[in-house]
């Protein structure tokens, strides 16, 4: 066992866990953070994407100890104070989610694009998306909420 | 079978666990104008099944102490929407506002036993059954009101959960008129329901209510829920489905893997307990590498798979028979075909998660099993314990689309917090036993023959059709849970025969004189259950491509050459709207345009579908670009909420159609990951649109499974209209197209 300081949602947070946990376990287990969802555990399905310094990453694959030196790590939790975020308010208004089992994933990842590139393409969008996957098929209504998304931010900065 | 409540229900209930969310649009205005309320018409047709089960208004409906709604379903959400729909029906029926109606989703022993959440059975039953109970809950309370105001029931009003007269003068709240009572009548008909043309809910788009907790990362899915001093649990399944345990040495596991806190070994069931979840995944892993088993019976060649499945089927059943095939057959030129379907994964992005706490005397079970009352039937037997002692509550989990390993991982967690009592046991399944232990959508094998007559109308329609079990879901046999299977006195499952489907959408719903249909029953080599229209994606697949070969035969157009064997006005309607969906595509010489149309069930939902693809001849790359559904599913419920339904079943099937097939070799599964089991993704989804014909005066029919059918042969007839390849093997790869 091992202490270690993360940097998570802009809080310092210690946990003691063995090297080698995956962050995935330490955010849904010892932090209690579930909105990151574990499927595959393997990095093929995007389920448990977060930011750490704000470009995505696969929770699973990361190694506790490789992010407890101040990088900061963003968990759907960390989006907004009150779910206001212009992603997870463009959610909502496509209804794209069924189960919503793998949208944390998808949100944290449209999110990643719109940061660098704020008016994608469908192509663009495809293309950056296209490790996320659901099962229910909400792919099209997931496009149609980062078009919304994009749409928003834009008014936002006019 | 009513289920015997835990807690009295004759009283108000208090307003628990939860949290409503904005402001209520009348409510909040006292003293504003009172709501013009619709009109009320007589129903006096049939109830639901469910209300056969659960007779009286507060099996369904409890009116709560502030004055909120609370309605009981049996069923669970997993993604279907299902709680919003119950809201609407009862919301509509007595007039409140949506956020004053809390749906409470299955638990034993407090919502009534609906069975199973599938079959599209929800709205159907579900739903229908909170409308009637609603309708009738307030006939009573209007009732109970006129006495106590001594004013009469045409002068009163109902709405937000209050009674009050049209003068104004005097009011009672619900909880006024109960006086701490719930409505114990029966449910029966006539019952005075809402004119369905003033309906300010039902047949809208009402945004779903759970999703804001879901962009929140806040939904409660059964992989998220935590008990204080709680501890994890992994299960170290065997090698193959027949394995044995030959020994197990445990010995360093201690040393090895910290938080250990139990080894439990149950013939051959092996289970480990630990103190955090990391834990158990390595400590499964231990017990893995330090344990010997028997090798299971070796499975089929995958190229054979097909003959084996010949070989082992029974006897055939005649499952249909008009006219006479046979005469109508001999002599005249005959279109024959067969086609096959592998066997297909649920593949749900939540792999199974179960909760147990044996008390000393109760044993409660948190899943997200599809059917808690006949899950805790196979516990029952499995456990030799009392139903009655077995308490499950449903949790959401992922969209599971049918029977998957939800009930399993309860049966795991079961096995466990019996041999660790007083404290809450979590046994998350992994991705890779997920995938391996599944029960699979059957492998099929259709062969159809069909002769036109002189007029190019279909005279003929022979179909013989090979298929496994479509449900072996849980009851009182315990065999159908998997652990159960292992234990020192192994329960092995019964064969359920045609059971589920199997033949379901074989002989289609076109006017055809003559037709016949044989149903062929194989126990294959996998464990096999439902999956999302059970039978009928293979059967519509093999009946609407063949029904392009004999409109081609014939020289018609195939959406004419349908129309001509269709009487029905609502089938052709929805082949009217795909035709006029796609009228206007321009076609490239790459490109095809390709069609089907089923009934679900020959009884259910009409739908006609249609799907564009360009095809590259040299490499057999297939590009999906669109496809288009006309759909009827009777009186619509939500429509934004079908249409989600519709749009994410067409991107499964069309994923299933071009992608999905469980590969294994002869000692083992192979495909166990989503790399090796691949499942469509963004770059390679379609377009889709979606037209819905509501029919309000109509029965409402389940959606869920609709879209599945018809998408492979749509997308099989677009591609020998692009290439002039037919396609009758699952899935439709470039291999099985290309010229090379
Ligand atoms: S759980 Fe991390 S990629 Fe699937
Ligand atoms: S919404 Fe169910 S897996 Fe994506």
């Amino acid at each position: 066992m091992a202490t270690f300081q993360l940097d998570i949602n802009n809080t310092k947070l210690k946990v003691e866990v063995t090297e080698g946990t995956s962050l995935l376990w330490v955010l849904r287990e010892h932090l209690g953070l579930t909105g990151t969802k574990y499927s595959c555990g393997i990095g093929q399905c995007g389920s448990c994407m977060v930011h750490i310094d704000n470009g995505p990453m696969r929770a699973c694959l990361l190694q506790v100890e490789n992010f407890a030196e101040g990088q900061k790590i963003k968990t759907i939790e960390g989006l907004s104070k009150n779910g206001d975020h212009p992603v997870q308010k463009a959610w909502i208004e496509a209804q794209a989610p069924q189960c919503g089992y793998c949208q944390s994933g998808q949100i944290m990842q449209a999110v990643a694009l719109l940061d660098a590139n704020p008016n994608p393409t469908t192509e663009e969008i495809k293309t950056h998306m296209n490790g996320i996957l659901c099962r229910c098929g909400t792919y099209l209504r997931i496009i149609k909420a980062v078009e919304l998304a994009a749409a928003s931010q834009s008014k936002i900065e006019n | 079978m009513i289920a015997i409540p835990f807690q009295s229900r004759r009283k108000f209930l208090k307003n628990i666990g939860y949290i409503s969310v904005g402001f209520s649009l009348l409510g909040a205005c006292i003293g504003a104008e009172d709501p013009t309320i619709a009109s009320r018409i007589t129903y006096d047709g049939k109830l639901p099944g469910s209300i056969g089960r659960a007779k009286t208004v507060n099996a369904w409906i409890e009116i709560l102490e502030d004055g909120n709604i609370r309605v009981l379903s049996g069923k669970v959400e997993l993604g279907q929407g299902i709680r919003t729909a119950i809201q609407q029906v009862a919301a509509e029926e007595l007039d409140m506002d949506l956020d004053k109606i809390q749906v409470h989703l299955a638990e034993t022993g407090l919502t009534p036993n609906e069975g199973y959440t599938g079959a599209s059975a929800s709205i159907q039953n579900s739903a229908m059954s909170v409308r009637y109970a609603a309708a009738k809950a307030r006939q009573e309370l209007l009732l109970l009101a006129s006495k106590k105001l001594n004013t009469p029931i045409n002068d009163l009003l109902l709405f937000n959960g209050i009674v009050k007269s049209k003068l104004g003068n005097k009011s009672l709240t619900f909880a006024e008129i109960l006086e701490g009572e719930q409505i114990d009548r029966e449910v029966s008909i006539p019952v005075p329901i809402k004119n369905k043309a003033e309906h300010r809910y039902v047949g809208k788009s009402v945004p779903r209510t759970d999703i804001g907790e879901m962009v929140r990362g806040q939904a409660g899915y059964i992989q998220n829920l935590r008990f204080p001093g709680m501890v994890h649990a992994r299960v170290v399944r065997p090698p193959g489905y027949e394995s044995k345990l030959l020994t197990l040495d445990e010995n360093g596991l201690m040393a090895e893997v910290p938080g250990v806190i139990k080894t439990v070994v149950k013939g051959s069931f092996v289970g480990v307990i630990t103190e955090r979840e990391h834990q158990a995944i390595k400590a499964e892993q231990y017990l893995k590498n330090h344990s010997e088993w028997t090798t299971s019976v070796p499975f089929p060649e995958k190229e054979n798979l097909f003959t084996h499945i010949k070989e082992i089927a029974n006897n055939p059943e005649t499952v249909r028979n008009e006219g006479n095939v046979e005469a109508a057959i001999k002599g005249v030129e005959t279109i024959k075909a067969k086609y096959t379907k592998p066997y297909i994964k649920h593949a749900s992005l939540g792999p199974a998660c179960g909760l147990a706490m044996f008390d000393g005397e109760v044993l409660h079970i948190w899943s997200h099993s599809q059917g808690i009352y006949p899950l805790r039937e196979a516990l029952a037997t499995m456990l030799y314990m009392e139903a009655e002692k077995i308490h499950i509550t449903a949790v959401p989990g992922a969209g599971c689309f049918g029977h998957s390993t939800a009930d399993d991982a309860a049966t795991d967690a079961a096995l466990l917090a019996l041999e660790y009592p007083n404290t809450h046991i979590r046994v998350q399944w992994s991705r890779h036993d997920e995938h391996s232990w599944d029960p699979y959508g059957p492998a099929m094998i259709v062969e159809l023959e069909a002769s036109l007559d002189e007029n190019n109308k279909i005279n003929s329609w022979k179909a013989e059709v090979w298929t496994d079990s479509h449900s072996t879901r849980p009851n009182k046999d315990a065999g159908t849970v998997l652990a159960a299977r292992y234990l020192e006195t192994p329960f092995t499952m019964k064969s359920r025969g045609y059971l589920g489907g199997g033949h379901r959408n074989a002989d289609p719903y076109y006017k055809i004189p003559n037709m016949k249909l044989n149903a062929h029953y194989y126990e294959g080599p996998f464990r096999v259950s439902s999956l999302r229209s059970l039978g009928s994606f293979t059967n519509i697949f093999a009946v609407e491509s063949l029904m392009d070969s004999l409109a081609e035969k014939a020289g018609q157009n195939p959406l004419d050459f349908r129309l001509r064997h269709l009487e029905d006005g609502r089938a052709i309607a929805v082949i009217h709207k795909v035709k006029e969906l796609t009228a206007s595509q321009n076609i490239a010489v790459d490109q095809g345009v390709g069609y089907a149309f089923m009934r679900y069930k020959n009884t259910d939902a009409y739908i006609a579908m249609a799907a564009k693809v360009a095809v590259d001849k040299v490499t057999g790359n297939i590009e999906l670009i669109k496809m288009w559904a006309a759909v009827d599913v009777g009186e619509v419920i939500n429509m934004d909420g079908i249409t989600n339904q519709i749009e994410g079943g067409m991107i499964q099937a069309a994923s299933w159609t071009l992608k999905e097939q469980v590969t294994f070799n002869t000692n083992e599964i192979t495909g166990t990951d989503y790399l090796k089991y691949p499942i469509l993704r963004f770059s390679e989804i379609p377009l889709v649109e979606v037209a819905i014909i509501n029919r309000p005066n109509e029965a409402a029919y389940g959606v869920g499974e609709v879209s599945m059918p018809p998408t492979a042969a749509a997308i099989a007839n677009a591609i020998y209209k692009a290439c002039g390849k037919r396609v009758f093997d699952l899935p439709i790869t470039p291999e099985k197209i290309s010229d090379s």
